[in-house]
């Protein structure tokens, strides 16, 4: 297993970081099996829901009417919140929600924090955070786990330690939990796990848990999750911090009638989650008696002011458009470069990221659109990248560096040459010149320069032929208009 | 029946057969083409790359060039998907008032090769005769954009002597993707692989599709491994009859 980095300010450009995946043969098989199963078991369960597009439209709809007054939403949610006996945090950004963090464990003066899968988490770094102040953060859902024991990063958003597979499991977990003779049976697996953990939930006072919802209405946080490793976090610590991006709120408890089916059948294939935790503040005697959540913005509200971006902010986190990705399915998470993977990493975080960083991402796609087919809030992915793309191309094409690449160029070229008839004839003939010395006696061409030699890699190409239609048409003498 | 031929700028250029094949189809069933050689490019290349006032010249020329025609035929699922999906965006934010209802009127009047027999002619058996072993693989823009479904299927199955076999991961991406395929060429190859390992479990002759680009990818591989196995344009296959078989290619 290679040592990813997923920081997109530092990260290696796409097609860069792929190559070495793209050899790693134990990488690929994992990723294939995962996403295959994960994939069999939704398409069956979307299969039995004959309403299943109507669920869509809903879940799409409560999504943007969030998103178009979701100022209004948030203040409900921390007035019902803070009145339920929770306090409530705004981050404008990663630092922000970090210190915030931190200062609430300096005050319960906590060495040690158990925590429930976060990608948001991630997003801000927060666990390298923690440790530079000594505090020591403990995951506790088993794949975070396998991955942090393993100091491995995660490469899909609903399940992280998706890339590896169990027998390298039964070696992360041997030999960090000192287990000799351990077997690689799930059961074994998860029974060491258990006893690992079992202790940490026992004795550690303070948890950080994410958010998939937060309801306006009532004030409540929800969390769904597999393992019942969130549950045990959720209500023996003393203190929780949820962390929660601001587009999580949805505005009505019953709207959770939708986000809960169409969650659970897109994430893990299942008809409900099989931990589905909800709470409102405090209640006293009964879970954690002090309550913060940190509402994080971290560039999402410059998101949602841009009219075809901001469907990007409908997203439940539920995966389901990286394991369809046939380009995910090649390279797995980490080649993005971002906690953000996939379709759906490959618009968000160069948008997170002010379009600064990551411009690779939105071109790490072949446009097939099969993310928007199975999106369960209709997010027009291939929509956005080409949106991206366009602002990559506004952002540089006036840079000097750009004029004579040979994207740019030839760009230019074929817009002037488009944009006449004659030209392109002109530029068809010249194209039969130039091709010929490369063109076998086949007819064929195997070996190309420049950015040719990019296609020439693997695949042949046909050489031109000596008629065009449009030149076998006049030929022919037919009809003009 | 009249309808205007619009031939992509690739097939022009680099796979003629496909325009001549639709010729001589329409032509057995009685359609009255024309073609406007002033024609050049939708526009799609330069969208999907991000630029995107070019792609708005030439979505501009293709609306004007074809605003009149009683109907326009593609022989290429993808260009028409560039069409139906982002030339209203391009319009609605580059273009001006007359070029939107334009172009409006002019939409419907837009298809797509196996689109305009079967929903426009109202004919599944064109009388081709093809005796060969065909798989056909589902481009993605005719799968998830146009939404052809099995259209492109119903028309092969009435090819007498053409024995179709169906493929696995029909709805997988062969990894072509337009300039992905030179910017992300190595993950372009990756999935590639898949899907030439998918065609030869076919034990077809040919690969067929709506889209020469798709065909060009898939083509590139089959060829580079010498496996014998040909890419054919479902445009060849329907034009092909007993006196007159499709063009076979080098």
């Amino acid at each position: 297993m290679s040592h990813a980095v997923l920081d997109p300010r530092v990260a290696p450009e796409f097609p860069k970081a792929a190559l070495p995946v793209l050899r790693d043969t134990q990488l690929r098989k994992n990723v294939a099996h995962a996403t295959d199963v994960i994939q069999a078991k939704r398409a069956k369960l979307v299969a039995e829901k004959k309403d299943w597009q109507e669920l869509r439209t809903a879940a799409a709809a409560i999504r943007d009417n969030v998103l178009g007054n979701l100022g209004d939403y948030l203040e409900q949610f921390e007035e019902r919140c803070t009145a339920a006996g929770g306090q409530v945090h705004w981050a404008s950004d990663a630092a922000e929600a970090r210190r915030i963090i931190l200062d609430i464990l300096r005050e319960e003066q906590a060495r040690e924090v158990i925590k429930i899968k976060t990608m948001t988490s991630a997003e801000i770094d927060l666990n390298p955070a923690l440790k530079s102040a000594g505090v020591h953060a403990i995951e506790t859902d088993l794949a975070e786990l396998i991955l942090q024991l393993g100091k491995e990063e995660p490469s899909h958003i609903v399940v992280p330690a998706l890339h590896v597979n169990r027998s390298q499991v039964r070696e992360i977990f041997s030999k960090s939990m000192h287990l000799e003779g351990l077997s690689d049976e799930p059961q074994a697996l998860t029974a060491a796990a258990r006893s690992y953990l079992r202790n940490k939930f026992l004795t550690i006072p303070t948890a950080i848990s994410g958010a998939n919802y937060l309801v306006a209405e009532t004030g409540s946080v929800v969390i769904v999750e597999s393992e019942g490793n969130g549950r045990m976090c959720l209500t023996l610590p003393r203190t929780l911090i949820t962390l929660a991006g601001i587009e999580k709120i949805i505005p009505r408890f019953e709207d959770l009638e939708v986000m809960l089916q169409i969650l659970a059948r897109s994430a893990t294939g299942e008809r409900m989650n099989p931990y589905n935790s909800l709470w409102t503040g405090v209640t006293e005697g009964d879970g954690p008696q002090r309550f913060h959540v940190v509402l994080l913005d971290n560039g999402r509200s410059e998101i949602l002011a841009r009219k075809t971006e901001r469907q990007t902010l409908r997203c439940i986190r539920c995966g389901a458009c990286q394991n369809t990705c046939p380009v995910y399915r090649q390279t797995g998470g980490h080649a993005y470069g971002s906690v953000y993977g996939g379709p759906i990493g490959a618009i968000l975080t160069p948008q997170l990221m002010h379009m600064e960083h990551a411009q690779s991402l939105p071109y790490a796609s072949s446009l097939c659109g099969a993310c928007y087919e199975v999106c369960p809030v209709k997010i027009n992915i291939p929509e956005v990248l080409i949106e991206l793309r366009a602002q990559v191309v506004d952002q540089d094409r006036h840079k000097t560096s750009r004029l004579f690449d040979p994207m740019y160029m030839g760009m230019r070229m074929a817009n002037s040459v488009f944009a006449s008839a004659g030209r392109f004839r002109a530029a068809q003939r010249l194209g039969r010149t130039a091709l010929k010395p490369f063109t076998g006696k086949d007819g064929w061409i195997r070996s190309l320069p420049g950015l040719g030699a990019k296609w020439t890699i693997t695949r042949d190409l046909r050489g031109l032929p000596e008629q065009s239609f449009r030149e076998w048409w006049e030929k022919q003498g037919r009809k003009m208009p | 029946m009249r309808t205007s031929l619009f031939i992509t700028c690739y097939n022009d250029t680099l796979f003629p057969e496909t325009g001549r094949a639709v010729v001589r189809l329409l032509d057995r069933l009685g359609v009255e083409i024309t073609f406007n050689p002033e024609q050049t490019c939708c526009g799609q290349m330069h969208a999907n790359t991000g630029f995107r006032a070019e792609a708005f010249s030439q979505a501009k020329r293709f609306v004007r060039m074809y605003k009149d025609a009683e109907s326009v035929l593609i022989p290429s699922s993808s260009c028409v998907a560039m069409i139906r999906d982002q030339y209203p965006g391009l319009f609605a934010e580059l273009g001006s008032p007359t070029l939107r209802d334009e172009f409006e009127a002019l939409l419907p009047r837009v298809y797509e090769l196996s689109e305009f027999l079967i929903d426009k002619l109202g004919v599944q058996d064109v009388g081709a005769y093809f005796p060969h072993r065909v798989t056909y693989h589902a481009s993605c823009h005719g799968l998830r954009s146009l939404q052809v479904d099995d259209k492109p299927m119903r028309l092969l199955q009435n090819v007498r002597g053409l024995q179709l076999a169906p493929i696995e991961n029909l709805d997988r991406c062969c990894g072509f993707g337009g300039t992905f395929s030179i910017k992300n060429a190595e993950v372009s190859s990756a999935m590639l692989a898949g899907k030439v390992h998918d065609v030869l479990s076919t034990r077809a002759e040919f690969c067929a599709a709506l889209d020469n680009s798709c065909l060009m990818h898939i083509g590139g591989s089959l060829h580079r491994q010498y496996t014998g196995v040909r890419t054919i344009h479902l445009a060849q296959i329907l034009a092909s009859t007993e006196n007159d078989p499709a063009e076979v290619l080098a």
